[in-house]
This record gives structure tokens, sequence and C-alpha cells, in this order.
């Protein structure tokens, strides 16, 4: 059995699931705030 | 600290700190990461597989650490309606869920070469897949009571009565026999891990940790300035 392998595996899910989350929240944000901003100026 | 529960306040802060704790999150954990993979030498029992300890240890703490938060954010909405409160735990739900889940599935990818199985229903492992499933209930109880348009005290309630399974995920190894190793690490009596085998953990910790509060507020914007919005909305329909 290649220990490297599991090693890698949580390494790469680590990464790919904490991008997601960031990613995600990131666009979430600024999505929101421009929408908030874009009723602010219709106002 | 009861002043950052002003909506105005909090943002005057939050907006310029987001960034910098990303930046600095990401650097410490690809930092870490990098020393963890290729510094680090292969631990004398475990072999390689040691290594997932770098990013296991600091997805178990932030699983917790994100349902105490919103336990504590919990408490102050229930006892000073703090405005904040709620867009805190709402925040905090889905990121600690995120980190509950990585740990249980980098624990799984460890336990496979190293206990033999991917899956045991012993104490740590089980009380930490409620913890997710406790998260899975939390986000979708405040989802319901949002669009009630509820202010969200039976999802305090649920975040305080929830923390109750904190200890018993702490204590696990110690009140029942299980598979999972005993504490390695503690506050007060320093580290049975070997020090060569250690440096980059506190890297990992620190730096996921500051990823974990980053993404906490930007979630929190996105939740106020949707609020604002929603408000808008009403005013004008009012008018």
């Amino acid at each position: 059995m290649n220990q490297w392998a599991f090693v890698l595996a949580a390494y790469a899910l680590a990464a790919i699931a904490t991008l997601c989350l960031i990613g995600w929240s990131w666009a979430g944000m600024r999505s929101a705030e421009a929408d908030a901003d874009a009723a602010r100026r219709k106002r | 600290m009861h002043g950052y529960a002003n909506p105005a306040r909090f943002l005057k802060i939050a907006r310029p700190v987001t960034g910098w704790l990303l930046g600095a999150g990401l650097l410490l954990v690809l930092a870490g990461a990098l020393g963890g993979l290729l510094v680090t030498p292969p631990d004398y029992l475990q072999g390689e597989t040691v290594r997932i300890l770098y990013i296991h240890v600091p997805a178990a703490w932030l699983g917790m650490a994100g349902w105490a938060s919103i336990a504590a954010a919990s408490i102050s909405q229930l006892i000073w309606r703090h405005p904040l409160a709620a867009v805190a735990g709402r925040a905090v739900a889905p990121v600690g869920a995120t980190f509950a889940a990585l740990c249980l599935a980098t624990g799984s990818i460890w336990g496979r070469p190293t206990w033999g199985t991917w899956w045991e229903w012993d104490g740590r492992l089980t009380s930490m897949l409620i913890l997710l499933f406790l998260y899975l209930g939390y986000i979708a109880l405040a989802s319901a009571e949002q669009e009630r348009g509820g202010e969200g005290r039976m999802t305090a309630l649920f975040g305080v009565v929830g923390a109750i399974n904190l200890p018993i995920i702490h204590y696990s190894v110690l009140w029942w026999r299980t598979l999972h190793q005993g504490q390695s690490i503690s506050i007060a009596g320093g580290s049975t891990i070997a020090p060569e085998l250690l440096w980059p953990l506190p890297l990992t910790m620190i730096g996921f940790t500051a990823v974990f509060a980053a993404v906490t507020l930007m979630r929190m914007r996105a939740d106020l300035a949707r609020l604002k919005v929603e408000a808008r909305l009403r005013r004008s329909a009012a008018e």
C-alpha cells in the first residue's frame, strides 16, 4: 500500500474544499455588496 | 465588545481586515503544508501518513471551535438580542460544517492505511459525525426561520443545546475505549509529538484559523448587504 497516495489524497481534498469555500463566500459577498450599492444608488 | 455588535461599526473594521486575514492565513497554510509534505521526516510507526496530521488536526479544531462560536453567538442573541449575533451564527455554520466534514474525510483517509479501516463506530468518530449532522440541522433551521421572517430564536436555542456535544467529542477518548488515539497536545502539558514533526502544525493551525475567520467575515458581510437590500425594498414598498 503506497502511503503517499493517501497523503496526497488528503491534501488535495483539503485544498479543493478550502478553495471552493473561499470562492463561494467571496463571490457571494461581492454580489451581495454590489446589489446593496446598486439599491442605494437607485434611491 | 458590545459596541462592535453595531453593524456599521462592524463593517468599518471587517472590510479592511477580511483580505489581510485571508492572505496571511493562506500563506501560513501553504508554509505549513509544504513543511509537512517536504521537510519533516516520516514517523517511525505511522510512516508517511503522519503528514495528514497537519490538516486533520486544524480541521478538527475548527469544526469544534465553529460550534463554540455558534453557541456564544446564540447566547448573545438570546440574552442581549445583539443584531449581529444571528448573522454571525448563520455565517459560521457552513464554514464549521466544511471543516467538520474535512476532519472526518482526512481522518478516514488516514485510518485506512493506519488502522486498516475507513470507518469505525467509536466514540470520537461518532461524536464528530454527530457534530456534522448538528451543523446541517442548524443550517436548515436557520434558513427556514429566515424565510419565515422569524428572529432566529429557535435556531439560537439549537445552537446552545448542540454545544453539549463539544465536551463529549473532547473527552470521548477518555470516557470510552476508542480506536482513536488519546490527546497528543495540550495547552498545559505540552506535546508527546517529537519537535521535528510538530513544528508545521502551529503554522497550519493558525493559518486555517485565519482563513476560517476571513471566510466568516465574508459571509457576514454578504448577509448584512442582503439584509440592507431587503430593508430598502420593504421601505420602498411601504412608501
